[in-house]
């Protein structure tokens, strides 16, 4: 009976070092640093807001493919009005981001495998250095 | 009142000539008028053979479709690429180069696909990758080609590629603007359908310098392109197989 002591403390000892991560940054307030991502220098807003854009580009850029490669739909409306040309490479890398310093950095931040998208369609900024 | 079985019978004949006779009427009103214009375009070409210049080694056509599309110069010549090339006249019209004039015999012609009318290639495409638009356009989604060939097999033109490898390293420049293909699909001319959504007409029509390429609607009665049919004696490649191609060769 009198090892039960030992045990308790042995066992809080354990949880208090095992959970160490955990509260040193709750206490020092630092949090995990994120994708060293490069946002838009001079576009203040995207085709959807960056909540739904984080989550589900991917599926907003699924629908975008099908409106233009099959239902010949070219323009893409925003929910306040702006009027897009549904293009990966004209809109989306032609007039806002960096493909290697947004599209990549948090891709292989997040660890998502390389999406399929690259072995066509084209990154504007290194086709005009001509580098593939 | 009370209706006697006669006049029970008669009212119902007299009601059901009565609504089959309207039904008749109206449908026979609402059949569609077929000299009115269709909504929407069809688009066709014509190649006149007294303008163009193969023979005399002009390619701008051929160049301008490769700077817009990113079409691969690829060295092997069984693995090549094309969307519009040239053939001699006898591969392109066989059935009609005997007893004709040399000089037109002589002549190579340019080639592309023919968006039928009647697409055979549409129709084998196991995964719908390949379709005809309503515009006339047999048109490709390259996210769905799985690469079987079907298509190509089906093609009685010989317009489908296929990539045997990565098509980037044999491109000359990349067009950004317009994706290139990747290992393992179909590919062919779109008869320039991403230009035609912004307003362009085709590369290969802008690039001739010789105008030798008409590009229009055939839907339209005003266009040139059916000023040029109704002018012009006209062919088409191997009617006789019933696909309806929409290129025309201009005599």
């Amino acid at each position: 009976m009198r090892e039960r002591i030992f045990i308790a403390i042995g066992l809080l000892l354990f949880l208090a070092l095992f959970t160490t991560p955990v509260w040193w940054a709750a206490a020092s307030r630092t949090r995990a640093a994120g994708p060293q991502i490069q946002l838009p220098q001079h576009a203040t807003a995207c085709v959807a807001p960056a909540a739904y854009m984080r989550a589900s580009h991917m599926q907003l850029l699924s629908n975008w493919r099908n409106d233009a490669v099959r239902r010949g739909v070219h323009q893409f409306h925003t929910a306040d009005g702006r009027i897009y040309d549904v293009s990966l490479s004209r809109t989306c890398l032609g007039q806002c981001h960096s493909k290697t310093e947004f599209c990549d950095r948090c891709h292989a931040y997040s660890g998502v495998s390389a999406p399929s998208c690259w072995q066509c369609h084209n990154d504007p900024q290194l086709t005009a250095r001509s580098i593939r | 009142m009370k209706l006697t079985r006669k006049q029970f019978l008669l009212t119902a004949a007299a009601t059901l000539a009565g609504v089959t006779g309207t039904k008749l009427v109206t449908s026979v009103q609402a059949a569609p008028d077929v000299s009115a214009k269709p909504d929407s375009p069809r688009w066709a070409m014509a190649i006149d053979f007294q303008k163009c210049r193969w023979d005399e080694g002009c390619n701008q056509c051929v160049h301008a479709c490769k700077q817009a599309h990113n079409i691969p110069d690829v060295p092997e010549k069984a693995h090549e690429v094309k969307w519009i090339w040239k053939q001699p006249y006898q591969d392109v019209f066989p059935q009609q180069s005997q007893w004709v004039d040399p000089a037109l015999t002589s002549h190579p012609l340019m080639l592309l696909c023919n968006h039928c009318s009647n697409p055979p290639c549409t129709k084998v495409c196991p995964t719908g990758a390949t379709w005809k638009r309503a515009d006339g356009i047999v048109m490709m989604d390259w996210h769905r080609c799985i690469g079987c060939r079907y298509c190509m097999a089906a093609c009685p033109y010989d317009s489908r590629s296929f990539d045997f490898a990565d098509p980037r390293p044999d491109i000359a420049n990349i067009n950004p603007e317009f994706p290139t293909r990747t290992k393992g699909v179909v590919e062919k001319c779109n008869f320039c359908e991403e230009r035609l959504a912004r307003g362009l007409c085709p590369a290969c029509v802008e690039g001739c310098r010789e105008h030798a390429m008409i590009f229009g609607d055939l839907n339209d009665p005003a266009s040139e392109i059916r000023s040029a049919l109704h002018t012009r004696y006209a062919m088409q490649r191997s009617p006789e197989l019933g696909t309806g191609p929409s290129v025309f060769y201009l005599l």
